[in-house]
């Protein structure tokens, strides 16, 4: 035997271990809300109490306040002692899937990746945690100098020449991009350009920042065979009403445009500008720049691609990267460096001025940093690869499973792929709600289907990251193979699944939302028996 | 062949696997795939980032030592507030917090992510009793990007292109609104009172019409200003036909009536005071909610956590809903929200923050703040030449302190307080020039005493 | 306090069933269903004939061996039905038996039109009417129509194509909601659903009050002329047909359509309109070209072509020679502009419904001329490009390529568009 066949079966041992788990069984408390479990009279001394001279100087402030401005009655909030809360939060953690739980890969577009503890612990530092934002430029200098290294690798990255951290994530990042783009036809006395050209394979943030920001939308569908824009295309959307496009490379459904720089210069002739979307970087990182492709501003996910982690749903943190001639549009402040210290600047001419408070997310920052740091350019094309190795990995055995078929088969894909369980629907009539329900059932994480507008019938998108391993996407096939084989031969199960989760499925059975409780106080009120 | 690169975070890097699974798929290199990419486009040079990558130790000791080079808040006596407020911050809220599930969780749904929904679940239902408002949104970006949805949300409601802000507003929060807000509105400001910075009612009387979608109250005010008036305001708003959008202060409200005692239709606010460290202004979490009637809960752009039956009778599920795209009452002055992945994790710190004082720790909260803060305005404003604090009437935890008097600009005041270790309040002379040399004060309940009479005897030294 | 998982005993005690706000749930009266077979429909096709219209045809058509399939169709719609209610996959004849017909109440006409896929799929038909088995037409099925309505039917189900919709809205008109299940060869209409299993979907959402309701086009081609050679259909009216409501789960986003996304479209092309205040506005047939005029408070000929200037109706139901006199005469400085849409199922712009708006006509206007709006499921639901048959290849040529299609407000797609 080889070498590389020795760790071949050495791996395939490793593979039965990590095979799919028939026995696997949520953990399940059935965990009650801190409002049934609520113990009136039940108080923490939490906070510092206020030192008598200080009574004896103000008196009770509070009380002295007018009626209609006091509360009238106390928050009927829960009352429970410390020990008891975090029991009960204990719990709720152990009924979520996190990303260190198990196997995250079904998440696409998510880029879920592994979130380095020893970056989480440098964020909680209180040099970081402790600081606040409108504090002498002198006194967070160690901040300064990273968000200006930060800046500085996206520009590389990006080929780009400015960075700001102001936006909240990929959305707002995209909003910010649109809110430039209006400013800047704004400064050129072209306000009659109010449409955004944009496609319908990303992330529907792009056409709804857009729109908030005042534009009309255009979008372009990818072709049925090429799964491209298309010059024509384009063409037909392009007017001297065109203000700008928004494009992302590669596409959610892993296809990279191979006209996009003709798109780009196509726009830029029409007098528009040209904005990246890089939601999806994870599968190009050193491989191809923003700048290159033409574009004049360009948005990272820090959640994404730069590892911080997704926190049930945020804080992320968008980095928007611009071009020279757009410096001057960026919402202030960013930081500069003279050659001895940071600053601060707030003094660009055509600032948008805010898109959000302060400076941006610090401790995010500081994450992402430090995980560029760990990985080196060497690391993050390593990533890239194994971010596209996995992906087609992935393809090759996922496409051996009954009913399941790709989008696009004719291209190749990069670091995602969309599937499509159309064919298993038809023949077995289970959906891919119904699948996905039942992958929970083997404690694998359930998968993304797709954004709006689903151009694939019954899509799956996993994205199996550079954190992910082969064992991992071996788990999820083998998975897959064993549901189809399910909806094969008895459907009812994948169904009526999930089984072995922590609830069942949900019934939305309602007219519309305000039949739905969306708090405790309106649950009470409609279920006064409990 | 060389040594390929083994990464610690990468676990196929181990040898031999990138062979096995290359002839799986069927190319002899990565490269080949990556032809998907136009030659013209593959990017060829090298890059100015430091090749290698570095160890964990390595990492470690160059973060520690370039954020040595900050001046943390727990080193320097910090008075500033100005939207990033230093309350305390219980232990078991960054427990919790630093739960990995917590921490790394995501895209999960009802049935394998129930703990996750249910926790948000509670913080949406605590927030609801604080706020005296039956739905709440999840989570938005951050308190401004919540303003700007309920301005929005307003709009899509009353069908009004008006809007009536407060002229007394922090300009960075104006300014993000009117990005956000700008291309739908018209905006019009309504004066406040010189005297106790609270809303002129008889300028808002003038200014809300019938064209008007929403009157914009913020309680307390930028400048610390608690609205007494909130009863008169949302009667005159209502009466227009306007909405009445209060933004909030979560921390105040266990002594300040909250939005849902004076009819409010939507509140909005950020919650970072509730358990999150201030992290240089990069916790945020943006509070959401409104009344419980169809036109409200189905323009809100934002998830909401609800709880849904299940195909089990009896059964909870806990679940997110999202209203992403503008429906069911398009009008034409509509616009949309985006929304993404947003502050759910601060979402959960707020409710173990908020379960844990309950209701007799939030009214301590409040009372606390108010009495501290008024505690070092009345001693600060006992010095010689130094006004304070500047509006009369009650504040909550920030006031304006008015240097005029003793000569020196409040940048002066400032740069000779922090010599002494004392970050003092924010500049805002710049921002509203009639209030003379302005700096914004904060003082919470977790200021001592003794830190006050230390800032009070500084400033007596600094100006003297 | 909390437990552990303990079995069922725990989950009743850690909540009571949630209750509808308004009371507790009484038992639930059943639903009226109509069901028409047309048992001729689709006989041609399979044996290379055009349509099945007349006796002749269908004569010639089992000469050659013609098997009916429209029986079959309705079989698979009704078996996946009971399976819905019994809450399975597919439902066998003891599960609708059990479960469906607890909740169904089924009407139909007798043997080949309907009784006997009923009774094989396990229900218990109310059976109106009679027929003359092995010698149906068109009028049976207008009588069909007509007796379900009467008898009560909440919607009506019927398998057949394009004839066999017309029949049906000819008897009842918009009065009943459809679900058409495609059994013919051509189908243009828009009431039928993509194939027997969908209908049942869509059944099902419409039983679960799930499901919203759009107008569809009824649409017929001149079955002598087709087979001449000569496509010539013609736009009958509209019946409602239920659309699955995108429902929001967890974090996807829906497509929603129905009468507010009509409406946003219709606010796209005023923004058009608004912009060009001074032309001719020459507005095309369709209810999404009808929202349009509906927000300028404007009488629109749904089936026909109006013209319409600053604001005002000039003409009404115009022919192509009308037209044609029309654009002649005006001045040279005011523009004529065309606002279309999508109609018939198969997605065609021109050359279905709408012939009025002929070559000539579409010369004198020009591509940029065109305003085109649909509502994006419309154009998702074609599963391709937007078709194009003018009668003129040349002119067929013209239109291809892309087109701007406005889809809201300030939305507008690219759409392919072909001949």
């Amino acid at each position: 035997m080889t070498h590389i066949d020795e760790q071949a079966a050495e791996a395939d041992r490793y593979l039965e271990y990590q095979a799919i788990d028939t026995g696997y069984r949520a953990v399940r408390w059935h965990e009650k809300t801190l409002y049934e479990q609520s113990r009136p009279g039940s108080t923490n001394a939490i906070l510092p109490p206020v030192e008598p001279g200080i009574v004896a100087l103000v008196g009770d402030v509070a009380a002295a306040l007018p009626a209609a401005a006091r509360r009238a009655r106390p928050p009927e909030m829960p009352e429970l002692s410390e020990p008891e809360i975090l029991r009960h939060y204990i719990r709720c953690s152990q009924m979520t899937y996190g990303y260190d739980s198990g196997n995250s890969m079904g998440l696409g577009t998510c880029t879920m990746k592994y979130s380095p503890r020893i970056n989480e612990q440098l964020a909680a530092s209180p040099k970081v945690k402790a600081l606040h934002p409108l504090q002498p430029e002198e006194t967070i200098q160690g901040i300064l100098e990273i968000m200006y290294g930060m800046r500085n690798w996206l520009c590389e990255l990006g080929g780009m020449d400015e960075v700001t951290f102001q936006p909240r994530g990929g959305g707002h990042g995209a909003f910010t991009d649109a809110c430039m783009i209006r400013a800047y036809h704004h400064a050129r006395g072209d306000d009659h350009r109010d449409e955004i050209i944009t496609c319908a394979v990303s992330h529907p943030c792009n056409p709804a920042t857009a729109s908030a920001a005042g534009f009309k939308v255009i979008s372009l569908y990818p072709d049925e065979i090429t799964g491209e824009l298309g010059i024509d295309a384009l063409k037909a959307a392009i007017s001297d009403r065109t203000a700008g496009i928004m494009m992302t490379a590669p596409y959610d459904t892993g296809v990279f445009d191979s006209q996009i720089a003709e798109y780009a210069r196509l726009v830029h002739e029409a007098g528009g500008v040209v904005s990246l979307d890089q939601a999806n970087f994870n599968g190009v990182m050193t491989r191809m720049r923003a700048g290159d492709l033409g574009a004049d501003m360009v948005h990272f996910n820090l959640h994404k691609t730069f590892s911080t982690p997704h926190g049930s749903y945020g804080p992320g943190a968008g980095a928007v990267a611009v071009k020279k001639a757009f410096r001057d549009f960026l919402p202030v402040p960013v930081v500069e460096f003279d050659g001895t210290k940071y600053r601060l600047n707030s003094d660009l001419p055509h600032t948008i001025g805010k898109v959000g408070t302060f400076m941006g997310m610090v401790p995010n920052v500081v994450k992402a940093y430090a995980w560029v740091l760990s990985m080196g350019a060497d690391g993050l094309r390593e990533a890239s690869e194994w971010a596209v190795i996995n992906n087609n990995y992935l393809i090759k055995k996922l496409l051996e499973v009954r009913g399941v078929e790709i989008s696009w088969p004719n291209r190749r894909k990069l670091q995602e792929a969309r599937f499509s369980l159309a064919k298993l629907h038809d023949e077995t009539g289970v959906s891919t709600t119904d699948f996905n329900y039942r992958l929970a059932d083997f404690g694998v994480q359930t998968y993304f289907e797709s954004h709006v507008p689903r151009i694939v019938d019954e899509p799956v998108t996993p994205e199996p990251t550079e954190s992910i391993s082969k064992e991992d996407v071996d788990q999820f096939v083998a998975a897959f193979h064993h549901i189809s084989a399910e909806a094969y031969s008895n459907a009812e199960i994948v169904k009526t699944a999930p089984h072995r989760s922590i609830v069942h499925r949900e019934i939305h059975d309602y007219e519309n939302l305000t039949q739905v409780p969306f708090t405790w106080r309106v649950w009470k009120r409609t279920h006064p028996d409990g | 062949m060389s040594a390929r690169l083994v990464h610690r975070y990468i676990p196929n890097t181990a040898p031999g696997v990138r062979e096995r699974m290359l002839a799986e798929i069927g190319v002899a290199s990565v490269d080949e795939i990556y032809e998907e990419i136009p030659a013209a486009l593959r990017f060829a040079g090298r890059l100015d980032l430091q090749a290698e990558p570095r160890s964990e130790a390595d990492v470690a000791r160059e973060l520690t030592s370039i954020l040595a080079k900050n001046r943390s808040t727990d080193e320097l006596l910090s008075f500033l507030g100005a939207g990033c407020w230093p309350h305390y911050a219980p232990a078991l809220v960054a427990e919790v917090m630093g739960r990995s599930e917590f921490l790394t969780a995501y895209g999960g749904i009802e049935v394998n992510d129930h703990g996750r929904f249910l926790a948000v679940f509670e913080y949406q239902s605590m927030m609801g009793d604080l706020l005296e408002m039956d739905v709440v949104a999840a989570a938005v970006y951050d308190g401004t990007t919540a303003s700007g949805d309920a301005i929005h949300m307003a709009s899509r409601i009353t069908g009004r292109k008006e809007l009536v802000l407060p002229r007394l507003m922090d300009p960075d929060r104006l300014s993000a609104l009117l990005n956000y807000n700008g291309p739908w509105f018209d905006t019009v400001f309504v004066d406040f009172d010189p005297a106790t910075g609270q809303m002129d009612l008889a300028d808002l009387a003038a200014k809300v019409s019938d064209r008007t979608a929403a009157v914009f109250l913020e309680n307390p005010t930028y400048l610390g200003t608690i609205e007494t008036q909130v009863q008169e305001i949302s009667r005159l708003a209502h009466a227009a036909g306007a909405l009445l959008i209060a933004n909030v202060n979560p921390a105040s409200l266990g002594v300040l009536a909250p939005p849902g005692q004076y009819d409010a239709d939507i509140a909005c606010g950020d919650g970072q005071p509730l358990g999150l460290p201030m992290s240089c202004g990069g916790a945020r979490l943006g509070v959401l909610a409104c009344k419980n009637e169809v036109r409200f809960v189905h323009t809100l752009p934002m998830t909401m956590v609800g709880i849904l039956p299940t195909t089990v009778p009896g059964e909870r599920a806990y679940t997110w809903h999202a209203l992403f795209d503008r429906i069911f009452y398009g009008e034409r002055e509509a616009a949309r929200s985006f929304s993404g992945t947003s502050s759910f994790l601060n979402a959960i710190g707020a409710g173990v923050y908020m379960a844990l004082l309950g209701p007799s720790g939030m009214a301590e909260l409040g009372r606390s703040n108010m009495q501290k803060a008024a505690y070092a305005a009345a001693r600060i404003g006992a010095l010689k030449g130094v006004k304070a604090p500047v509006f009369a009437g009650p504040h909550f935890n920030e006031f304006v302190v008015d240097f005029a008097g003793t000569g020196k600009s409040a940048a002066q005041v400032n740069a000779a307080l922090l010599e002494r270790g004392i970050l003092s309040g924010k500049d805002v002379s710049g921002e509203f020039p009639a209030l003379g040399a302005a700096s914004l004060f904060c003082i919470t309940e977790n200021h001592t005493q003794s830190e006050i009479d230390r800032l009070v005897d500084a400033i007596a030294q600094v100006t003297r | 306090m909390s437990e552990l998982s303990g079995g069922a005993e725990a989950s009743r005690r850690s909540g009571a069933a949630p209750a509808r706000p308004g009371g507790g749930a009484p038992t639930p009266a059943r639903r009226r269903i109509g069901l028409i077979v047309n048992p001729l429909a689709g006989i041609g096709g399979r044996v290379g004939l055009k349509g099945s219209d007349g006796a002749e045809t269908v004569a010639r058509a089992f000469a050659l061996g013609a098997v009916p399939m429209a029986g079959a169709r309705a079989a698979e719609t009704l078996r996946a039905l009971a399976g819905a209610a019994a809450g399975t996959a597919n439902g066998t004849a003891a599960d609708a038996r059990r479960g469906h017909s607890a909740a169904i109440e089924l009407a139909t006409y007798p043997g080949e039109m309907g009784a006997d896929v009923a009774r094989e799929a396990g229900f218990d038909p109310v059976v109106l009417g009679s027929i003359e088995a092995g010698a149906t037409t068109g009028a049976d099925t207008r009588r069909a129509a007509e007796a379900l309505h009467a008898w009560g039917a909440e919607l009506l189900v019927f398998a057949g194509g394009d004839g066999t919709a017309r029949d049906v809205f000819a008897a009842v008109g918009g009065s009943v909601p459809v679900v058409g299940i495609p059994a013919g060869v051509k189908i243009h209409s828009g009431v039928f659903a993509v194939n027997p299993r969908r209908a049942a979907e869509l059944v099902a959402e419409f039983l679960a009050g799930r499901a919203g309701l759009e107008d569809r086009e009824v649409m017929d081609i001149d079955e002598e002329l087709f087979r001449a050679g000569t496509v010539a259909a013609r736009l009958f009216g509209y019946m409602r047909m239920p659309y699955a409501r995108a429902l929001v789960q967890g974090a996807k986003a829906g497509n929603p359509g129905g009468p507010s996304t009509l409406r946003d479209v219709a606010f796209g092309v005023l923004d058009e309109i608004d912009r060009d205040p001074g032309a001719y506005w020459i507005l095309g047939p369709g209810t999404t070209v009808k929202a349009v005029a509906d927000e300028l408070g404007i009488e629109k000929t749904l089936l026909g072509v109006d013209l319409l200037h600053r604001g005002r109706l000039v003409a009404a139901d115009v022919n192509e020679s009308q037209l044609l006199a029309f654009l002649a005469r005006k001045p040279e400085s005011v523009r004529a502009r065309l606002v279309v849409t999508v109609i018939g199922g198969q997605g065609y712009l021109f050359g279905r419904g709408n012939q009025q708006l002929s070559p000539a006509v579409i010369r004198a206007i020009g591509k940029a001329g065109l305003v085109v709006a649909a509502t994006l499921d419309k154009l998702h639901a074609l599963g391709g490009p937007l078709l194009v048959d003018t009668g003129d290849a040349e002119c067929d040529a013209y239109l291809s390529g892309h087109i701007k299609v406005i889809t809201g407000e300030a939305d507008r797609v690219i759409w392919r568009v072909t001949a």
